[in-house]
């Protein structure tokens, strides 16, 4: 605040400066599965990135969670270069990937058990933080006695319970049925104002990351990079009525038109190898 | 308070109680044990109307008695049962953890180095082709008549299917997994016992199972070979000596150890894994 009074911009909380990364598979092939991405992220920013398939979502996140190494460019996370894994960085993926022999306590109490920090400073947060997704009276229950929208929600709160500053999540309700999908959607929303996160967010889906997001980065494939930043204007707390709003259309048809550029790529060779046929 | 239904209470009969070992139906070994008695019955019967002499088959409640006799022995004396099972038991034991334990170990370190795993795993191949048996003999050479050659014995039994099942158990893991944990920060030696060793144990249980009667099968080919003491070496004796009954009462014995190390590991199973047999539906 006092910042922006005096007309500076706030440090980001994370600033990309030209990342890329080139895999270099078993058959010593490399693959160039991102290319320079430059983008910053604000505190308590919602990020979504959209992209198709192939075109280095995942990529860009496990960098920035810290999994993988970039081969190109820098990444600073609250004015920090970014090394490996922190607590201050919670991830969600696509799966809930909760540990079938461990109790929904217990997966959730994971990271800290893992970073050494005793259960009793931590129990209290985890519980408020499973009552506040609803899985209060699920504590005990084994991850196959959840349906999958009672898993991711159990996921999402072990990426919180160490209380990052950034949470990553990628495509995590890719594998929810539309009507599950839409209230993990509120529910996200709900966390986020809940717990003041920043959150950087993948998805397949247009609709998901206007109705969620502050920003949405728009990605083309061949090789992965950011081909727009689209601003979302829509008043918050959002709703699932605005979905059918004017403002929402316009910003879904603006992400769309951005992503069939590099779609048309894509549609001749289907019409040459169509017509070959 | 409210009584049940009639509905109700035949599905509880019929579907819902399972048995005392909780895997099959209380109905289902109601039947087994009946089946049991008729074939003893059959058995007991054959016996006596076509006389058939003791020394070629003789009748269940022969080898009962026998049974009954051959338990009631101080453990002191050669005819003991007793004594003669704790020698077989204890040398299939010691077979089974010393065999297991290398096998899982050399089985997870051949899985976790991969070269390792491409440079050995020919030998390895190799040596479970062997026929491990025809070892034995070799083994008195070096090891003695004592507990110790059928103990080795045992042990290179249950290794082979133990290396295999950890192998493939380690190769089981959800590579995700591991992926989640290294966010976690997690190190080398945490992902291996927090996330490798659980993910593995429904193939370790397999291996395990088939460890069981390995063991003992390990145990008693030892003491075919050469012995002072066990079950196996009973055995030899008994038929050597036309002890027919005795033959019977050995197998009984052996029969019934087997069962129960069966059963055993399945409650263990049951017990450390009860969450796989549901993990497919739920990936
Ligand atoms: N470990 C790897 N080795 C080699 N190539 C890889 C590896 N991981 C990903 N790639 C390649 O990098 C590119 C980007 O992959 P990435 O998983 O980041 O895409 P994505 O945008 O997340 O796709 P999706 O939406 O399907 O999840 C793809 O072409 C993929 O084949
Ligand atoms: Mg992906």
């Amino acid at each position: 605040m006092s910042a922006a009074a005096r007309g500076v911009e706030p440090a980001p909380l994370i600033e990309a400066r030209g990342l890329g990364k080139t895999y270099e598979t078993l058959e010593h092939r490399s693959v160039h599965a991102l290319s320079d991405a430059s983008f910053t992220v604000r505190d308590g920013e919602f990020v979504s990135i959209v992209g198709p398939s192939g075109c280095g979502k995942s990529t860009l996140l496990k960098i920035m969670a810290g999994l993988l190494p970039s081969t190109a460019g820098t990444l600073h996370l609250a004015g920090r270069t970014v090394t490996g894994p922190s607590p201050e960085i919670g991830v969600v993926f696509q799966r809930p990937l909760l540990l079938p022999w461990r109790t929904i306590l217990q997966n959730v109490l994971f990271p800290a058990e893992i970073r050494g920090v005793p259960p009793s400073h931590i129990r209290d947060r985890a519980s408020s933080l499973l009552d506040l997704v609803g899985l209060g009276g699920v504590e005990s229950r084994y991850p196959h006695e959840l349906s999958g929208g009672m898993q991711q929600r159990a996921a999402i709160v072990r990426a919180l319970v160490q209380d990052p500053t950034l949470l990553l999540m990628d495509e995590p309700f890719g594998a929810l049925d539309a009507l599950t999908r839409e209230r993990m959607n509120v529910e996200t929303l709900r966390i986020w104002d809940a717990q003041r996160k920043t959150v950087v967010f993948v998805t397949h889906s247009i609709g998901e990351a206007v109705f969620l997001s502050d920003r949405v980065l728009v990605m083309t494939p061949q090789p992965g990079r950011i081909a727009r930043v689209v601003a979302i204007d829509l008043a918050r707390p959002r709703t699932l009525s605005m979905m059918g709003s004017a403002a929402f259309a316009a910003h879904a048809g603006l992400i769309r038109e951005h992503l069939d550029i590099g779609r048309d790529l894509d549609i001749k060779k289907d019409l040459v190898s169509g017509m070959s046929r | 308070m409210s009584v049940p239904s009639p509905a109700r209470k035949m599905r509880g009969a019929s579907e819902m109680r399972t048995g005392r070992f909780g895997l099959v139906p209380a109905r289902h070994q109601v039947l087994s044990l009946a089946l049991l008695l008729v074939l003893l019955a059959s058995w007991e019967g054959g016996t006596r109307a076509f006389g058939v002499p003791e020394f070629m088959v003789p009748s269940p409640l022969a080898v009962a008695r026998w049974l009954v006799a051959g338990f009631s022995e101080p453990l002191t004396s050669p005819a003991s049962l007793a004594y003669h099972l704790g020698v077989t038991l204890a040398e299939a034991a010691i077979g089974f953890v010393v065999g297991s334990v290398a096998g899982v170990v050399v089985g997870m370190a051949l899985a976790h180095w991969s070269a390792a795993e491409r440079v050995l795993y020919p030998y390895i191949q190799a040596f479970n082709a062997l026929p491990k048996i025809a070892v034995a003999p070799l083994l008195v050479v070096w090891f003695g008549f004592g507990i110790e050659a059928k103990a080795v014995m045992a042990a290179i039994l249950v290794f082979f299917p133990m290396l295999v099942n950890a192998m493939a158990g380690y190769h089981s893991v959800d590579p995700d997994l591991i992926e989640l944990a290294r966010s976690c920060n997690a190190t080398g030696a945490q992902i291996f016992h927090k996330v490798v060793l659980p993910s593995a144990l429904p193939f370790l249980f397999a291996g395990l199972h088939m460890a069981t009667i390995l063991a003992v099968l390990g145990a008693i080919v030892g003491e075919f070979v050469g012995a002072t003491a066990g079950l196996g070496m009973l055995l030899l004796q008994y038929n050597n000596t036309m002890q027919v009954t005795g033959v019977f009462a050995v197998l009984v014995v052996l029969g019934a150890v087997g069962y129960g190390l069966n059963v055993l590991m399945m409650h263990l199973e049951r017990h450390f894994c009860f969450w796989a047999r549901r993990r497919k539906n739920f990936g």
